[in-house]
């Protein structure tokens, strides 16, 4: 296999975006430009479709490996897949094309600069996930801040200015230890290569440091408590396109950072430092379900109820059992899928009526019916009912809890009854009830493009709820390969 | 005398400085020939300085108080070429303010003149002797708008707090004089001894007089008077071509004479930088002047630099003559905006006349965001790069605290960049500017623009040029 896949994958976007730039932008071009932008976001997703029919599940090695040499005897763009990042190419390829189509209804001014900062973006994500060597990877995760600024900043909300820079100043705090800690380790190990370190391990005299400075990063990106609360400011101001975006490819950078670096390089300090973990997790589950049920602004109830969601996957992660982890890789897809697609029901009646609290809308059941219908389902898969994907992740995730910790897992199944009853408590009083505001009559149901990108995260919410199995199969063997190297590692006081 | 040629670069300099001083006396309206001529001069200086030094392996000349080596002649070439792009955007600038005059191409040359002195010297005279003509230059430099009192203000100004810096330095310079009796840096190096105290309040007081010109904190505070004061098209050249040569002898004087006393200036030069970057920092946020902005961004920029300088390896030389020109490329790309920013023959330095400028001017405003954000240091754009091989040097040698000080304070200067972003990009627009700028300016613009972007494609070139500089043997 020598044709570069994985830097096509992480160009293309780029080169789309190079393209839409030297395009005039008016508002006759709006057409092209859009149609543009979705073309090459949706041949990105094509490929990725190619990259997992190729991907070899039945071995934990990276696969479509590429190296060159960037900067000469210090750092290798090295870049590649395993079972536990290819999904996550997968879903940032499938979710950034969607995003393309929704603006339709809401981006009105400067089309052309917005879909570029996306495709940009994309870009960015792409190569988060498949970057093999800690400085690449970090050029890519911090690089993701400059578009995601632009976009809640020019096309956000009411107080989008004060929401961008909170959300810019939170995560550029949390990367510049990690900085720290990646320069530090290339001059424990005189390499940055993930696959080297994975082999030769980290020092454990430094390991519970390099290990916090990781964290420090990674909880500001997840969020966990208490550092969240950047998201809901971040969400409720940034357009749906925008907030799409951030709560289902950015939230997954973190996730994805524990899997691989804290777990694969630190297994002494994650360790001891699981304790703290838990707590911070069951702490946010609890906690912001309950914040979530008082909200009155819809976008801020599902950026609280993303916090929560967050809370299961990083418990997830920390049980360092086989069904934790795979669990809480589901758990991110399933949360990418289902808060992408929550956040665009909540657009579509924002674009309608231009108000996002709860108590404008009651009763629309009868008039935009199909619109129930959707938001019906992902506000199930979101409380995680049997047979939608979000069940699948949050049962794992238990499972494994139980397995770990029994306290634990008892108080973050009590997490799971909140989490019902904000969510049906919101589907409630926005859909059904009696029909008080008069201008809802004047709503209309969902247009094309809208019934088509919901039911598009509709099919496989439902289809990897009933059969998580294509998802499983692809992570199973990263995953039992982590742990035991984890374990062994642990055994070997490496 | 066969090594003459090796001092060409200097000499040539003086003598055409020479000859179009003549000129211009003897032919009336001249200016035009004159700031052309200086551009081919820039250029040749900087041609012959590479053709016959850049190959050239630690040779001193005249009683050793000369020495040219490959750091030295990169050091002059970077400078020259800063010099040359300084002139060459500056014209429309003073032709707006009626100086389009013969003296400010001069100006420029000598100061040029005593910073590759400074930059040569191996001894203490020689090097005072280039700090003093880049001074005396510079003085004039700031009143050159002597029609506006804030002109005229900064040039002052700069002359009493310089003097003072001076008289500093020369102090330091007697007590080390009396320590080791003799003015060479080489002797100096054998004749320490570390015992006596009085020699390092020598050093001190010349690093106090070295501080003052490269504006670090604590001796910062003519910066943001005179940087505001200036005509912009000097304040450019006081934040980019003075540092580079007081960098450089910088690291020459406190590696080559006293690098046996490491423990004792290497605490102050971490004082220093963290003193520079956190005030650079925090300072700047209140700032509504463009100019001033620049002036403690530049004061942080520097606490950068030498926080590569403290870290006492090579690398750390290295990463701080990489950091130098990745800020002089930022530098010049943020000038070239500030100079653009014109309506009616009057040029806007409130930072609220950058309100709303992505409508009216998008690629304008683009460019300043790419050069905006690479100053924050952030990836993938060159300045981060810059930073990030600073601080590879800095925790190489274990110093934690620098380290992570400094890149807590590029979050904070973190949000006045974005700030600026923020009013160009989220504020209601305002008047247009004209656009019809000289071809040279767009030029910088453009490729300044173009260079801090797509750095990270190869980073390894910059690096290659500044490996062979290795001052500690």
């Amino acid at each position: 296999m020598n044709f570069p896949i994985l830097s096509s994958l992480i160009l293309l976007p780029s080169v789309g975006a190079l393209f839409l730039f030297f395009t005039k932008s008016n508002k006759k071009n709006n057409f092209t430009v859009k149609y543009v932008a979705l073309f090459t976001s949706a041949a990105n997703f094509f490929l990725s479709i190619y990259l997992w029919i190729l991907f070899d599940q039945s071995t934990s090695e990276f696969q479509f490996v590429e190296q060159r040499v960037w900067i000469k005897d210090f750092i290798n763009y090295k870049v590649g897949v395993d079972g536990i990042s290819i999904l996550f190419i997968l879903l940032t390829t499938f979710i950034t094309p969607l995003c393309i189509i929704s603006v339709n209804n809401s981006i009105k001014e400067r089309l052309s600069e917005f879909l570029i900062a996306v495709l940009i973006m994309e870009s960015f994500m792409i190569g988060v996930f498949c970057s093999l060597d800690l400085v690449i990877f970090y050029l890519f995760f911090e690089a993701g801040l400059i578009p995601m600024f632009l976009i809640i900043g020019i096309w956000g909300g009411a107080r989008r200015v004060y929401s961008a820079f909170k959300f810019f100043l939170y995560t550029l705090l949390g990367s510049v230890l990690m900085l720290v800690a990646i320069i530090t380790i290339y001059w424990l190990n005189g390499t940055t290569d993930v696959v080297e370190l994975y082999k030769s391990g980290v020092d454990i005299r430094y390991q519970n440091l390099l290990w916090l400075a990781f964290f420090s990063s990674f909880a500001v990106k997840t969020p966990m408590w208490p550092v969240h609360t950047w998201l809901p400011d971040a969400h409720v101001e940034a357009p749906t396109a925008g907030s799409v975006l951030l709560a289902a490819i950015l939230l997954k950078m973190a996730g994805y950072g524990f899997i691989r670096f804290s777990l694969g390089l630190f297994p002494a300090a994650s360790e001891i430092f699981t304790p703290l973990i838990y707590i911070l997790s069951v702490i946010a589950i609890i906690f912001t379900s309950f914040i979530a049920l008082m909200q009155e602004d819809m976008k801020k109830l599902i950026a609280y109820s993303s916090v929560a969601h967050m809370g299961y996957v990083t418990l997830g992660i920390f049980t360092i059992q086989q069904q934790g982890i795979e669990g809480s890789i589901i758990q991110m897809i399933s949360h990418g899928l289902v808060s992408a697609a929550l956040f665009l029901c909540v657009g579509v009646v924002y674009d309608r009526m231009h108000s996002r609290l709860i108590n404008t809308y009651g009763g629309i059941v009868s008039i935009i019916p199909k619109y129930s219908i959707l938001f019906m389902i992902f506000t199930l898969a979101a409380l995680g009912l049997p047979g939608t994907s979000g069940f699948v992740g949050e049962f794992l995730i238990l499972m494994g809890a139980f397995k770990d910790n029994f306290l634990v897992a008892v108080i973050a199944s009590i997490g799971v009854i909140i989490g019902a009853a904000y969510m049906l408590w919101l589907y409630k009083r926005v859909v059904f009830g009696k029909l008080i505001n008069i201008d809802l009559k004047q709503m209309v149901d969902l247009n094309r493009s809208e019934l088509f990108i919901l039911s598009c995260l509709a099919i496989p919410t439902l289809f990897f709820g009933f059969y998580p199995d294509p998802l499983i199969n692809t992570i199973e063997v990263s995953i039992s390969d982590l742990i035991d190297q984890y374990n062994f590692k642990l055994a070997s006081k490496l | 005398m066969e090594n003459l040629q090796l001092i060409l670069p200097e000499i040539f300099l003086s003598l055409s400085i020479m000859f179009l001083l003549i000129l211009g006396v003897f032919k009336n309206n001249s200016s035009k020939l004159i700031q052309n001529l200086s551009l081919i001069i820039l250029i040749i200086t900087a041609v012959v300085t590479f053709n016959e030094t850049i190959g050239i392996s630690n040779t001193k000349l005249f009683n050793d108080s000369i020495i040219i080596d490959y750091f030295s002649s990169l050091m002059k070439i970077i400078t020259l070429l800063a010099a040359f792009l300084v002139l060459i955007i500056s014209s429309n600038y003073l032709k707006t303010f009626q100086i389009f005059k013969i003296e400010y191409p001069i100006l420029i040359l000598s100061s040029v003149l005593g910073m590759m002195i400074m930059i040569n010297s191996n001894d203490l005279i020689v090097f005072y002797m280039g700090l003093e003509l880049q001074s005396l230059a510079l003085y004039v430099l700031a009143t050159f708008n002597r029609d506006q009192i804030k002109s005229s203000e900064a040039g002052l100004k700069y002359f009493v707090l310089s003097a003072l810096s001076s008289g500093l330095l020369l102090y330091g310079c007697s007590l080390i004089y009396g320590f080791t009796g003799s003015t060479n840096f080489n002797v100096i190096a054998n004749q320490l001894n570390s015992s006596e105290y009085a020699l390092t309040l020598g050093i001190v007081f010349i690093l106090v007089g070295l501080s003052f010109k490269i504006s670090a904190v604590p001796f910062h505070m003519w910066a943001p008077d005179v940087y505001e004061g200036s005509p912009t098209s000097v304040t450019l050249f006081f934040t980019m071509v003075p540092k580079i040569a007081a960098l450089t002898v910088f690291i020459r004087f406190l590696y080559v004479p006293f690098l046996n006393l490491i423990d004792q200036w290497q605490m102050i030069l971490i004082f220093l930088s963290i003193a520079s970057m956190l005030f650079g920092a925090v300072a700047a946020i209140g700032q509504t002047n463009l100019k001033r902005l620049v002036a403690y961004s530049s004061i942080g920029h520097v606490g950068y630099a030498l926080a590569g300088v403290a870290a006492g390896t090579n690398d750390g030389i290295q990463s701080s003559v990489i950091y130098i020109t990745i800020y002089v490329i930022m530098n010049l790309g943020l000038f070239s905006c500030l100079l653009m920013l014109k309506r009616n023959n009057q040029y806007y330095e409130k930072i609220d006349d950058l309100s709303g400028l992505s409508k009216n001017h998008p690629m304008l405003s683009l460019s300043l965001l790419i050069i905006l954000f690479s100053l924050a240091g952030i990836p993938p754009l060159a300045g981060f790069f810059a930073k990030f091989y600073v601080f590879k040097a800095v925790i190489e040698q274990s110093m934690y605290f620098l380290a992570i000080v400094g890149l807590m304070s590029t979050v904070v200067a973190a949000f006045y960049y974005l700030r600026l972003i923020k009013i160009m990009y989220f504020d209601e627009q305002k008047e247009k500017y004209d656009t019809d700028h000289g071809f040279w300016l767009k030029f910088s613009l453009t490729a300044s623009t173009l260079l801090i972007l797509i750095y990270f494609i190869f980073p390894s070139q910059l690096i290659e040029v500044v490996s062979r500089i290795n001052i500690i043997q």
